[in-house]
């Protein structure tokens, strides 16, 4: 690490700042709340100079400075408002609305417009224009990109964030003087990661979303601050809510609350691909095979009808009968109730869920090692990352955007190891590419004491600058499980400061895994057999492990599984199930969709997505974050809900599972929630008057609070969970993990465009991939 | 190709092998040829930098930067390397003797990127070339190819053990580029438009290398001044305007062409004894005195002697050396039209003041030049001159905002005869297209 710099004296309004050498003149401002207008600086992109908005009065100078580009310096005396600065700045507003069309009434930008906000300050009311505009017709570039040349006011930040942030460069200028414009790279269509970035960072309504526009004004939406459900990364978004016939529709993702681990960025399922929640596919009723025929029937009758065929079998056969899948894609207090209640309710150890990554060979690899877990932050500041396996651009948009621009703006080292040319090897400093899993062994080295390690001299050579570099995350995907995630550990250990990231694939797989979706790991890795505090708590568990998700089907065959419990899962589309061998298994399954396991389900029950409910989820990394509930759909219940409904329905107590009345957390009920989702209101309000928040046995705070009670790692800041900031938990504080059979880990091989179920019944993504060159069907993949 | 012109007043220093057949690279050899580059080859590079810089010798190519001192920016030690820029884009209305330069003298400029790369320690170089002086790339081909095979280029030049690589580049016809920064940025294969500034090229130029940039009659001013040193240079001109300067006399004018004249050689005498006065019997009206970039000078205004300060002083600039006359038969509005047209035209678009002021300004104009105007019109036009004056971007800006300013001032009167609906006083009838009166 550099040595801090030194700081820099200088007087901005009679005001002295103190900001370190190289700071730039309207950033150091903002450290004393002075803000300079801008439309073409922009954070962390490079600068322009374009606009000349940012024009200030630095002493000795002749001319007013652009305080965008320049650095400060020792002593510099500056003005940035006064009869001269204002009229510039006037007059370039003026200038610009020369040629700007001026149709705001229409314009989805109107009310977000940094060109309204930026006359209302500085006062272009007067009109001196009289001449014919300048004028093109508007162009759709993308199923999802819109550009009205005259509304642009060529500040170039889309060229830059989609050239320098997503290291795509589908944006350039073409022409020049009052005719330039923007262009994308095939002349009349883009060809691009279609992340919207561009759409983003526009000031103005000249780039507009093809999902959102002209669906309402920006200020008849609500304002939901949550968390992406799509891949494994966490972004936070922003959901913009309506109103609607069904109940709350999303309308638009956004990251306008640049606060989270995303900062900027959101890629294209973020940004768009919440349009699953409206699919006129959605389940709209519980359905109950009568006849050989699902048919529609009431949650009562749903209810009764699942909890009576589900007592018969305990009562015939007991908890071994059943088994149950859960979901990546759940919340982690619904994961953790679900095992709860598989392990408590039916008394089984039968549960598993669709793993994407070996979470709890990772958790044994790094058990007791506390601080070697990275961050999805810790990836973005880290000063030399080690890439092995995975296809981050696609896989984990994030990630791949906090690794290139770390290496951009920070100048870290990153070495990709991979069996492919991945993308990011063009930020790479070394691409070491492997032919077969073997490799990655190999070049893992697995002997101990990594200092033999094998024979090729160039993996030699980046093992020893690795070794020696400080502060080194080290990221590695599905290739890496079992035995090797030791190794990897044992060679972190041999290098300072090192820390690991284990990528899974879907959102809350991560969450699936810590909170014991595992038919012999508790919630937090502890064996089954040595339940400990989770038997005093809950009093009954099986010791025994259960069966995983490839044994309950053999079981379905032999008959030995008579009940199978899915939620959020697509097992039999996944695993290409024989329908046949379900015959005499009696299958619950709680979904958005009729999926192929759903379909050949004795009930389905319609369940809300992680949009429409609250929860948290926690990412690939073991960032814990709040999903607050924007969306809503009436006829679809949260799986929560289900699972609570569920168990009275069986007849079991549901105190004994949703601990409404237990514990205290001091921390909660600060104020930011307001803006949140209902649910997080309710809380917040109970809080706000000193009452208990678990009221009612659909609350999932209440379980949340348990799982902060019981699985180490979680018991982070409640506050700032509800302020929306994520907070790593570490699961080196968890229980000893196992190494597994690796088998059952299966990557869910999405790819920028495609995301499991969700990305199926999403119409933004189908016409962007129907755009694309076509993908073999079988690329498409399912949950 | 140009016809030279000739007057007994001229100082013949650049200009000194024009109609002799120097292209040929043998007879440039017999007119003193690369003899300054290689007494240069002896000398230190402090030394050729201070002789420039006592030279008087300020730039050529409009901003009148002194070249010695702009030399002596260069760091001596570089990591990257260092890199002379000859600057032939030659662009702005009224001035073409870089031109000339090429046509008829082109191993000058080559020998005077030589010795600018002995001075700050380059060992590359390269001549860029407007666009549209196609024609002449190939002489300046031919004369490149030809001091190679002298050993003049390349590896150990003229046996010194030192190297020097010259190469040639063609614009794309953008006047912008001829901005040193815009220029480096067309040299690189991208987009023509500035950088932002500093870090200036002298530090950080041509592929993030220290830069000299200079106009191509500068760099050809230098080998003179090598072979007969800085005093006698400094003392052809005034004060601090050392030298002579290649003056294109445009327009309204007898004699119209390239004359080389001392620094300081006064303006009414150019226009009356050089240029032969004012054709047809007609009066002067205004002097556009360094190219189109310049405040324009009314006819009452002309007594005074060429050179960079006093030309500032009055208000003007030396600029570019482009003279050009206009007679009394001229609509000022027209002309003023005339120039905000190229600078429209020119505009890079990179910043919004150039973009959208050149763009508002050019079409005001061109509705009130033909009897649209009105009366608040006049002052919106010169509104807009001064709030793009010293906002843009790069100077390009100021070019068409500072013409403009000052012919709305020096010829309001012109603008109000264009009022009302009036066609333009200077057209004859139904020549300029009427367009509607806008209230
Ligand atoms: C818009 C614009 C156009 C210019 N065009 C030219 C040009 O064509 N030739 C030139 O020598 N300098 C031109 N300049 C000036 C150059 O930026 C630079 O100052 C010059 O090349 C430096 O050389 P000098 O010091 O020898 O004059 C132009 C400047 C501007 C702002
Ligand atoms: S499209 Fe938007 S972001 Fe891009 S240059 Fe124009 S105004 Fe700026
Ligand atoms: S990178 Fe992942 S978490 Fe972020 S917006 Fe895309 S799919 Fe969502
Ligand atoms: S003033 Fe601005 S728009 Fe004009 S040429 Fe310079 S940079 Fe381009
Ligand atoms: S913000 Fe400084 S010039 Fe645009």
């Amino acid at each position: 690490m550099a040595d801090a710099p030194k700081l820099v004296n200088i007087t901005v309004d009679g005001k002295p700042v103190a900001a370190p050498a190289g700071t730039l003149l309207i950033e150091a401002c903002k450290t004393v709340g002075i803000e300079v207008p801008s439309f073409c600086y922009y954070p962390n992109l490079s600068l322009q100079g374009a606009c000349r908005m940012c024009l200030v009065r630095v002493e000795k100078m002749p001319k007013l400075q652009t305080a965008c580009t320049t650095g400060i310096t020792e002593g510099m005396v500056v003005v940035t408002d006064s009869d001269e600065i204002r009229q510039a700045r006037k007059s370039m507003v003026e200038m610009l609305l020369g040629n700007h069309p001026l149709d705001c009434p229409v314009c989805d930008a109107g009310g977000e417009c940094e060109l309204q906000d930026m006359t209302f300050s500085y006062g272009a009311a007067e009109s001196k224009f009289i001449e014919l505009k300048q004028h093109r017709d508007e162009q759709q570039w993308s199923p999802v990109v819109y550009f009205d040349r005259p509304r642009c006011i060529l500040c170039y930040r889309c060229v830059r964030v989609c050239g320098e942030g997503m290291d795509v460069w589908a944006l350039g200028v073409d022409n020049r003087g009052a005719v330039s414009t923007i262009v994308p790279n095939k002349q009349d269509h883009l060809e691009c990661e279609e992340c919207g970035m561009c759409i983003d960072i526009c000031p103005v309504g000249a780039l507009t979303s093809g999902a959102y526009r002209y669906k309402t004004r920006p200020w008849e939406m609500k304002h939901v601050g949550t968390t992406c459900t799509h891949c494994a990364d966490g972004c936070k978004t922003t959901l913009g809510v309506r109103r609607s016939d069904t109940g709350m529709e999303i309308v638009r993702g956004d990251n306008r609350d640049k606060s989270g681990i995303n900062g900027d960025f959101l890629c294209i399922k973020g940004r768009y691909a919440f349009d699953f929640a409206n699919n006129e596919d959605r389940l709209t009723q519980p359905l109950i095979r009568k006849g050989g025929r699902l048919v529609p029937a009431t949650w009562e009758e749903a209810f009764e009808f699942v909890g009576r065929r589900f007592k018969e079998v305990l009562d015939r056969e007991g908890g071994r009968a059943i088994g149950v899948i859960g979901s990546t894609r759940t919340t982690n207090e619904e994961n953790y109730l679900l095992q709860k209640f598989a392990r408590v309710a039916l008394g089984t150890n039968n549960i598993d869920h669709h793993r994407t990554a070996d979470f709890p060979a990772f958790a044994a690899a790094l058990h007791g090692k506390s601080g070697a877990t990275a961050s999805m932050r810790d990836v973005y500041n880290a000063s030399a990352i080690l890439l092995i396996g995975n296809d981050p651009t696609e896989e984990h948009p994030l990630l791949a955007w906090q690794i290139r621009n770390n290496v951009r703006l920070h100048n870290a080292r990153l070495y990709v190891v991979n069996s492919r040319p991945i993308k990011l090897r063009r930020q790479a400093a070394s691409f070491t590419q492997v032919t077969s899993e073997t490799d990655f062994t190999e070049f893992l080295g697995g002997d101990e004491s990594l200092a033999s390690f094998a024979t090729r001299e160039g993996w030699n050579a980046v093992r020893d600058k690795l070794r020696a570099e400080q502060g080194l995350v080290i990221i590695f995907g599905s290739e890496i499980f079992g035995e090797d995630i030791q190794a990897l550990a044992r060679f972190a250990a041999s290098v300072p400061g090192a820390k690991l990231l284990c990528l899974g694939d879907y959102a809350n797989s991560r969450g699936a895994a810590d909170m014991g979706l595992y038919p012999d790991l508790l919630p937090g890795y502890f064996p089954v057999s040595g339940a400990g505090k989770f038997h005093q708590e809950w009093k009954i568990t099986p010791a025994a492990p259960g069966m995983n998700i490839g044994q309950m089907f053999e079981a379905t065959k032999t008959g030995q599984l008579k009940a199978l419990y899915v939620i959020g899962a697509n097992p039999v589309g996944r695993l290409n199930v024989n329908p046949s061998t379900l015959k005499n298994t009696f299958v619950v399954v709680q979904d958005m969709f009729l999926t192929e396991t759903a379909a050949l389900a004795d009930v389905v029950l319609p369940a809300a997505n992680a949009y429409e409910k609250a929860g948290t989820f926690t990412n690939t990394c073991g960032d814990i974050q709040i999903l607050k509930k924007a969306g809503e759909v009436t006829t679809a219940k949260p799986d929560f809900e289900m699972i609570v409904r569920i168990a009275d329905a069986i007849g079991f107590d549901v105190r004994k599972l949703v601990p409404f009345g237990h514990g205290v957390h001091a921390d909660m009920g600060q104020s930011r929630g307001a803006q949140s989702g209902e649910a997080d209101q309710h809380a917040v309000w109970l809080e706000a008057n000193g009452l208990e928040p678990k009221m009612s046995p659909f609350d999932p705070v209440a379980t949340l609070d348990e799982i902060q009670r019981l699985v180490p790692g979680y018991d982070v800041s409640r506050t700032e969970l509800l302020a929306g900031n994520d907070q790593h938990t570490s699961i080196a504080a968890m229980g000893p993990g196992t190494v597994q059979n690796p088998e059952l880990i299966v990557p869910a091989k999405n790819n920028l465009f495609s995301s499991g179920t969700l990305g199926r019944y999403s119409r933004t993504l189908n016409s962007v991939i129907e755009n694309k060159d076509p993908e073999p069907a079988d690329a498409v993949p399912t949950d | 190709m140009a016809t030279l012109v000739s007057h007994p007043d001229e100082v013949r220093i650049v200009s000194k092998r024009f109609g002799q057949g120097a292209t040929k690279i043998d007879r440039y050899l017999e007119l003193d040829g690369y003899k300054a580059v290689r007494k240069a080859l002896g000398m230190q590079p402090d030394a050729i930098i201070n002789e420039v810089k006592n030279s008087g010798l300020r730039g050529r190519g409009g901003a009148g930067f002194n070249t010695g001192l702009k030399w002596s920016f260069v760091p001596k030690q570089s990591v990257k390397p260092k890199y002379i820029l000859c600057n032939g884009d030659e662009s702005e209305p009224g001035t073409c003797k870089d031109r000339l330069i090429f046509e008829e003298d082109p191993h000058s400029v080559i020998e005077g990127v030589i010795i600018a790369g002995l001075a700050v320690g380059a060992s590359s170089g390269y001549i860029y070339i407007r666009g549209e002086y196609r024609y002449l790339l190939e002489i300046m081909q031919k004369a490149i190819a030809d001091a190679y095979a002298k050993g003049f280029l390349g590896k150990n030049i003229f046996g010194s053990g030192r190297d020097f690589e010259v190469y040639w580049h063609g614009g794309a016809g953008a006047y912008e580029v001829g901005e040193e920064s815009a220029l480096m940025e067309s040299l690189e294969g991208k987009r023509g438009v500035p950088r932002i500034r500093p870090p200036f090229p002298a530090v950080v130029g041509l592929w993030g290398g220290p830069t000299v940039i200079n106009n191509a009659e500068t760099l050809a001013s230098v080998p003179p001044i090598i072979l007969a040193g800085a005093e006698w240079f400094a003392n052809l001109g005034t004060p601090k305007n050392g030298g002579t300067r290649l003056f294109c006399l445009s327009g309204h004018v007898n004699k119209p062409g390239v004359y080389e004249l001392p620094m300081g050689y006064n303006l009414k005498k150019m226009i009356y004894e050089v240029g032969g006065g004012i054709p047809n019997g007609r009066k002067l009206k205004a002097v556009v005195p360094g190219g189109s970039s310049c405040p324009l000078l009314t006819a009452e205004e002309i007594d005074l002697p060429m050179d960079f300060d006093t030309l500032m002083k009055a208000g003007s600039m030396l600029g570019s050396g482009g003279v050009v006359m206009v007679d009394d038969s001229t609509c000022m509005v027209k002309f003023a039209l005339r120039i905000m047209k190229f600078y429209q035209h020119e505009s890079c678009g990179w910043c919004i003041p150039c973009r959208e002021g050149t763009d508002w300004l050019d079409k005001t104009l061109t509705r009130f030049h033909s009897g649209g105007g009105i009366r608040k019109d006049i002052d919106n036009i010169q509104y807009l001159s001064e709030n793009m004056l010293g906002r843009t971007f790069c100077p390009l800006g100021d070019a068409a905002a500072l013409p403009t300013i000052s012919i709305v001032k020096k010829f309001r009167k012109e603008f109000e005869d264009h009022l009302e609906g009036r066609p333009c006083p200077f057209e004859k009838k139904g020549t300029v297209e009427q367009l509607p009166v806008f209230a």
